[in-house]
């Protein structure tokens, strides 16, 4: 997903393309051969736990562990896949907070990030501190103070109150993500707006929103990720509701079943292939 | 390029468009962290209930006394995680920079694919890979290169290799775009006044890179600091962190107070040293790069 | 992971020149900050009541009299039980289903009693439904708390035919719930030592192998405060039923010294039964039952199970209401439903804890006769389960396991898992 904004984002100051000021066939260094081999390294470090996830999602264990290889197999992958009732419903929740979460964090965070952007007004460094605070603050604090205030406030805990958590989490990181994009237009585009006769809300339909855009949805993005994988904060706040990471958490003080793995392959194709296809649009759409 | 409005049409716009989401933020964040602050100060226990509030501020003293080692443990893992964080990031993001091309996005891709899987289940996987008699150690005892009494796991060495894994990709990309911005003309003014390449390094490249290395400490350390996953995974006796410390008191021992003054002295740390060194540094936004990942 | 615009990214890195104009924290907002906050600490005094007042067990009794009447059946269920607590099939669950047409949604949510409290208690301090009609909680400390802050319903005998008729009572469920008036055992299991015998190969029958140093770093022990405080008190020579503070202070040094030998890998919940089976401890404090179906599931014997000379635990699992549970009548009918010989029966062959209900024995024998086996198990197992000392304890091991220790004044108790959680938190 990085990939895809980085070619995407317009560079007002347009420097000198990067490999052009070097000769195009030039001998390589030996020091730059041993950092192209030392990523490369890293990359497959970075990869190794995957792998084995991925892996052994084709395990046939015979118990309750899926640590050592007994035999390859296709079934988890096809009939056995929804044979855990629990953990099917438990994926099933964390798509709907996460879709839930994204919405409300998008929508509150982007007039957030419009108001900090483009706008001076008083109270405006406290609106910063605050944002700053929350992005800041380590999850731990994050989720004992919900979780306590929730115990005083004697609000139940359940989905509600994890898609609140969610919202609020995300909410800062949507904000600071289409401030920098609001940072970055050019106000002379909506004065001519203004000039031709566009009332505020049509300059804001049709000019503003679509230049924020990319910065909405980078906003929307990164929220939809940070809350399906999150893991502490709702721990704290989620009562006897169930998402993904919380099963797989309490299930591996026991195995964990090789289901869990298939899913996990497949969340994280899926995500693989979004990137891959929004980078593969954005450059269309650059070209 | 900043936008200034000075003839607004309403002054009023910017509270409106804040109100909806300041007030979440309020009603969820502010308010929550305020009332922890009471709680700390209360005392009792779960049967004859909480009270008393604004009159035990022992609970902090009590708390840095009893936990020392575990407050010391976070920022020595946290510290020495963000270390080798950045001997691994810089020259990679080094690399991808300068060296990179028009593959450079592949790169970034590749190295930020792994953590498209669940953060759970990547610090579990390292707990299958690590184990005692496990893919990696296991054929390396039968092979008599390691001792059979050699382990990985349950040492502080394991907690930090996983904090490290975690969150490498909020090291490398806060440097690799200061690195990025880099003018290479500057590079090569530096080489026209017949510095090497290691002067150009040192006093070129490195001053320019430095805001992206401390956004991506900061962005390293917080979490970490506060982590307890990694450490419940990984570690094992003398591994405990503060993390660790504020989830038992509130799920095991039900200490509420002891819990909330625990958790409002970490965040009151960690923010006073982010705020001191945002004021030495004068670097703006530095966590924007919390929404790079 | 996405958003690498290098312009915002830009905004992180480039240094910024006079706060105060470009919306940074002025003195001014500091005081509106202040203020803010202020009227916000009026909100921080809530406090967090306590108990209203002590229930007798007549007035317990009274107010089951009064609430079960009122109840009506429901065709749900929402039962929490820990993971491998139950055949494997479900068996017993659809068997349910189809006799009374409730149906169960079985969740193994349960990792320890610690969590698991935390979790349902703010619910029903607050007056809300747990998710959850039926639950199974250890005889500790949470067992108390929920009877002592009113968080259990008290049962109606009278909706427990089979349990009157079947039930055992000598494992003296009596001391902590007399007259089953909050709970019915599901499961009774002890915990001694196991072993891994592919690395420990002496044979284990005393608690000094937990401290010997031969197997340092390869040494599990529990994390609950109850189970690692007996450990404690048994390695020190102490009975559990009749130890004051002073014993539990001796059972604590001994504890840490212990630690500070290093000889302890890790202090486990049920995850220890992970590790020991991947190697990465080969002896650890255990529950019974584990180890045998870890074994089963293996297809193999590898781990061990002794009950140590000095002593170990008993401890009872029982099925208990919460407040507020929106299917009662339906917990009661399940609750009943597993006094029925067959279905214990069923459920103890394959969990291999020891039961309550009086026949199983004689109908595992009876089981164990068939060439084919029965429910899910073949014949070898069945045969050695029938003479299983941990499932069904000679007087020789009934004689010295203990109880836990479970103060009932909350003061009292709080003392004694601080001083134990130190060990395990340090």
């Amino acid at each position: 997903m990085s990939a895809a904004t980085l070619e995407r984002a317009p560079q007002p100051k347009a420097p000198e393309p990067k490999g052009s000021h070097r000769k195009p066939r030039r001998r390589k260094k030996a020091g730059e051969r041993v950092l192209h081999w030392f990523t490369w390294a890293l990359i497959v470090w970075l990869a190794l736990p995957i792998a084995v996830v991925v892996a052994f999602s084709f395990n046939n264990p015979h118990g309750r562990y899926n640590y050592s290889w007994t035999g390859f197999t296709f079934k988890y992958w096809g009939s056995q896949l929804f044979a855990i009732p629990n953990l099917t419903t438990a994926m099933e929740h964390s798509i709907i907070v996460a879709i839930a979460a994204t919405a409300g964090a998008t929508i509150l965070g982007t007039l957030i990030g419009i108001a900090l952007g483009k706008y001076r007004f008083r109270g405006q460094g406290v609106a910063n501190l605050v944002q700053f605070a929350c992005i800041a603050a380590p999850e731990v604090v994050l989720g004992s103070s919900m979780a306590t205030f929730f115990l005083q406030a004697r609000i139940q805990e359940g989905w509600p109150t994890v898609i609140a958590a969610h919202i609020m989490f995300c909410l800062s990181f949507v904000a600071i993500t289409v401030r920098a994009r609001v940072l970055t237009l050019d106000p002379s585009v909506e004065d001519a707006a203004k000039d031709l006769g566009a009332g505020p809300w049509d300059t804001f339909r049709l000019v503003t929103l679509p230049m924020i855009m990319p910065g909405v949805i980078a906003g929307a993005m990164l929220a939809f990720a940070l809350s399906i994988d999150d893991f502490i904060t709702t721990e704290f706040t989620s009562g006897s509701f169930v998402t993904y990471p919380l099963w797989i958490w309490s299930v591996s003080r026991q195995g964990l079943p090789p289901q869990v793995n298939v899913m996990g392959s497949i969340v994280f194709a899926v995500g693989v292939l979004f990137a891959i296809a929004t980078s593969v649009v954005s450059r269309r759409r650059a070209a | 390029m900043r936008a200034v409005h000075s003839n607004l049409r309403s002054k009023l716009t910017p509270y409106y468009l804040m109100l909806p989401g300041g007030l979440w933020l309020a009603v969820f964040f502010a308010v929550p962290i305020i009332m922890m602050i009471g709680l700390s100060t209360m005392s009792g226990n779960i049967i004859s209930g909480f009270g008393d509030t604004w009159h035990h501020f022992g609970n902090y003293a009590g708390s840095f006394t009893q936990y020392k080692s575990q407050w010391i443990r976070s920022a020595e893992y946290a510290g020495l995680g963000c270390l080798i964080s950045i001997a691994l990031s810089y020259p990679i993001a080094y690399w991808i920079a300068f060296y990179g091309g028009s593959r450079k996005s592949t790169y970034l891709f590749l190295l930020l694919l792994p953590f498209f899987v669940s953060f759970v289940l990547r610090t579990i996987a390292w707990d299958y890979i690590l184990g005692d008699q496990g893919m990696l150690l296991g054929p390396l005892k039968h092979l008599h290169l390691v001792s059979q009494n050699f382990h990985v796991l349950a040492t502080g060495s394991a907690v930090v290799i996983g904090i490290v894994y975690n969150y490498l990709p909020f090291m490398i990309l806060p440097i690799y775009v200061a690195l990025e911005r880099v003018d290479p003309k500057l590079i090569e003014a530096g080489r026209d006044l017949y510095a090497n390449p290691v002067t150009v390094f040192t006093k070129v490249v490195l001053p320019l890179s430095l805001p992206g290395v401390f956004a991506g400490v900061l962005l390293n350390f917080v979490p970490a600091a506060s982590d307890y996953v990694n450490a419940s995974v990984l570690g094992g006796t003398g591994n405990t962190m503060i993390g660790n410390v504020i989830y038992d008191q509130y799920f095991v021992v039900q200490n509420y107070p002891l819990q909330a003054s625990l958790s409002f002295s970490l965040m009151a740390i960690l923010l006073i040293g982010i705020f001191s060194y945002a004021r030495a540094l004068g670097t703006e936004e530095v966590l924007a790069a919390a929404a790079t990942a | 992971m996405s958003g690498t615009d290098p312009a915002r990214l830009r905004g992180m890195t480039e240094r910024r020149s006079r706060p105060a104009q470009q919306g940074g924290l002025s003195r001014r907002g500091l005081f509106k900050l202040g203020g803010a906050a202020a009227a916000s600490l009026a909100l921080s005094s809530c406090a967090i009541p306590g108990l209203a007042k002590i229930v007798t067990p007549a007035q317990a009794q009274a107010q089951a009299r009064d609430f079960w009447p009122k109840q009506k059946a429901t065709g749900k269920l929402n039962f929490a039980n820990w993971a491998s607590y139950i055949d494997p099939d479900h068996e017993s669950l659809k068997l349910f289903t189809q006799a009374t047409g409730i149906s169960v949604n079985y969740q193994e949510v349960i990792e320890d009693d610690n969590s698991f409290f935390a979790k349902i208690d703010p619910l029903i301090r607050s007056g809300q439904y747990t998710g959850y009609d039926l639950m199974v909680i250890t005889d500790g400390f949470e067992f108390t708390n929920l009877v002592e802050l009113q968080e259990a319903i008290p049962l109606d005998r009278g909706m427990l035919p089979n349990f009157q008729r079947y039930a055992v009572s000598k494992f003296r469920q009596e001391t902590f719930d007399p007259g089953n008036l909050y709970s019915v055992p599901w499961a009774s299991g002890i915990t001694g030592i196991a072993w891994n015998t592919k690395y420990v190969k002496e044979p284990v029958t005393s608690i000094d192998i937990l401290w010997d140093p031969k197997y340092a770093g390869k040494i599990g022990m529990m994390q609950d405060p109850q189970e690692l405080a007996n450990f404690g008190l048994f390695k020190a020579g102490i009975n559990p039923d009749t130890s004051t503070l002073a014993d539990w202070n001796k059972a604590a040094t001994v504890l840490q010294q212990q630690r500070n030998s290093n000889l302890v890998r890790a202090y486990y919940d049920q995850s220890y039964l992970d590790a020991l089976s991947k190697g990465d401890i080969w002896i650890t404090m255990a529950w019974s039952g584990d180890i045998f179906q870890q074994n089963q599931s293996a297809g193999n014997n590898d781990l061990q199970f002794v009950v140590p000379a000095e002593g170990g635990t008993i401890w009872t699992d029982n099925m208990m209401i919460p407040k507020y549970a929106q299917n009662p009548v339906s917990a009661m009918k399940m609750m009943d439903w597993f006094y029925r010989p067959d279905i214990a029966t069923m459920v103890t062959e394959n969990i291999q804890y020891i039961s309550s209900c009086s026949p199983v024995n004689s109908l595992i024998a009876q089981d164990a006769k068939l060439k084919k086996g029965a429910n899910g198990l073949d014949q070898a197992t069945l045969q050695a389960l029938v003479g299983s000392p941990l499932v069904f304890p000679p007087a020789s091991v009934l004689g010295r396991v203990r109880n836990y220790v479970t103060p009932t004044d909350p003061k009292t108790a709080q003392t004694f898992k601080n001083l134990f959680n130190a060990i395990t938190e340090g």
